[in-house]
């Protein structure tokens, strides 16, 4: 196996084989030891949050669930529940699964390397940085309400009342999102071909369907802060 | 002075320490492999791995600090179940206890807490690592899978972890975790299309996840019975799955 490092541009060199012991378990055992070391020293200066009783008629205000999970609850400000907290998760958990099933590009296996395969590290490191960023919002921004406040702004409870919110109308909404997903499944495939034809209609429209799926909930966002968008969709048994 | 080599020499060289120590410390190529193959814990490791997978700057280590941190949580976590009833009646008053008359009760729980933090974010930043050196490329495909696995049970294995002190922040926090379970569609009963299967509040997904329509007794119990077994035991049966595979498909972040 050869290891090759990008910035020194495609140079291989040998990948010798050295012993586990010490070579790889010293370090190992160093590893844990600084994370043991870590722990303790910050359990020791910073305690757990503990409030009061848990009382069923008093809601917390904000009600935050974990910080790994604000990402989600930030996008119940967007989407109903069944979306920002059922469906969402959902697709990103099948989209991790499906990502090896997906990716038949045979290069970059084994070794950091951004040229070879750019499609793929790009919109892995946008989901990744998103779905953190969004974390942030939900974690730091977020106050009484779940109002928006900027890190140099005090929580209050005396916040503008936000605009008022309409929905599309459902002719509209339906042309959008089915233009949306129409043209960003047929375009890429006509002006990149050779992406098309290397995976396949099934891998292809899978690949872009999840694409779409993450941009459209960006889009969804940005349509709801810059138009006061409600609603892309709204009927009566569901609204996205 | 012949005293300390002999005494070494009386203390190492018999039938008792031979039998518990199968080789010496003598540094041979011989005795370092025997140290990893002779080990039943080490001998998850192969004797010999290619060096870049020694490199921290290569390996970044995320993935064994996860794994050390669930066994750093798993023995804080049986120290507090030592002082932890899941009773809504005693729950928040013994997480009291910890913090103010379990001797280090306060360092224990304070450590398990954060080591949960940390697992967290080790795992994310060991999947980022994988994903950034193509490793789930043939033939660790099913591995990425169980690890996408691993980390959905690590935010389960912290999230049921949450509810359990029964303060505020846990309680208000399972609620918005499990008021989502309302609305997933068609199982939950105010999600769309739920009308289709008649749920109700009192049968729907979050009944099941409850044990009933609002977070009480039933609930913790089973927060508890998740976090402390259910999901540990499946976690450790993935784990071992996982790690068995990263040595057969070729090692540390290498193909075959």
């Amino acid at each position: 196996m050869e290891v090759r490092l990008e910035k020194k541009g495609i140079i291989e060199f040998k990948d010798d084989k050295v012993f586990t012991w010490p070579t790889l378990v010293a370090k190992e055992f160093l590893a844990a030891i600084f994370v043991t070391v870590g722990l303790l020293f910050y359990s020791y200066f910073v305690d757990a949050p503990l409030r009061e009783l848990s009382n069923p008629g008093q809601a917390e205000n904000p009600a935050k669930a974990p910080w790994y999970f604000l990402g989600l609850q930030e996008a119940l400000v967007y989407f109903d529940p069944w979306y920002a907290g059922v469906v969402l998760p959902s697709i990103i958990i099948l989209g991790l699964i499906l990502i090896p099933y997906l990716d038949n590009n045979p290069k970059g296996n084994g070794y950091y390397t951004f040229r070879e395969r750019k499609f793929a590290v790009t919109t892995f490191v946008f989901g990744y940085i998103f779905w953190y960023v969004l974390i942030y919002i939900g974690t730091a921004l977020r106050g009484p309400f779940w109002a928006f406040f900027w890190p140099w702004e005090k929580w209050t409870h005396d916040f503008p009342t936000p605009p008022p919110l309409h929905d599309l109308p459902l002719p509209l909404g339906i042309v959008l999102m089915g233009g949306f997903y129409f043209a960003g499944l047929t375009l890429p495939a006509l002006v990149k071909r050779d992406f098309f034809m290397k995976l396949g209609v099934i891998r292809y429209s899978l690949t872009m369907g999840l694409l779409l799926t993450m941009i459209g909930t960006v889009i969804k966002m940005v349509f709801r802060l810059a138009f006061n968008v409600k609603y892309i969709i709204a009927t009566p048994w569901i609204n996205i | 002075m012949k005293l300390i080599p002999d005494l070494i020499k009386k203390i190492t060289d018999n039938e008792i320490w031979k039998s518990v120590f199968r080789h010496g410390y003598t540094d041979t190529p011989r005795n370092r492999a025997l140290q990893i193959i002779s080990n039943i814990w080490l001998h998850l490791h192969p004797a010999k791995v290619r060096e870049h997978g020694t490199k921290i700057r290569f390996t970044w280590c995320m993935g064994g600090m996860t794994f050390f941190i669930f066994l750093f949580e798993t023995i804080t976590g049986i120290l507090l179940m030592f002082y932890y009833v899941p009773d809504v009646n005693r729950a928040y008053a013994d997480i009291v206890d910890l913090m103010y008359v379990v001797p280090f009760g306060r360092f224990l729980r304070n450590s398990h807490r954060w080591g949960a933090h940390a697992m967290v974010i080790t795992v994310s930043v060991h999947m980022f690592r994988v994903f950034l050196t193509g490793s789930y490329k043939p033939p660790r495909q099913f591995n990425w899978v169980v690890g996408v696995i691993l980390l959905v049970l690590t935010f389960l294995l912290s999230f049921t972890g949450y509810l359990l002190p029964w303060d505020q922040l846990g309680y208000w926090a399972i609620t918005v975790g499990t008021n989502m379970a309302r609305a997933t569609p068609f199982l939950g009963h105010e999600g769309p299309f739920s009308y289709i299967l008649g749920m109700k509040p009192d049968n729907d997904v979050r009944f099941a996840l409850l044990g009933g329509t609002s977070i009480d007794a039933p609930a913790l119990l089973r927060a508890y019975v998740w976090h402390c077994i259910a999901i540990p035991v499946i976690a450790s049966a993935l784990m071992m799955v996982h790690f068995w595979r990263v040595r057969k498909d070729g090692g540390i972040s290498g193909p075959l």
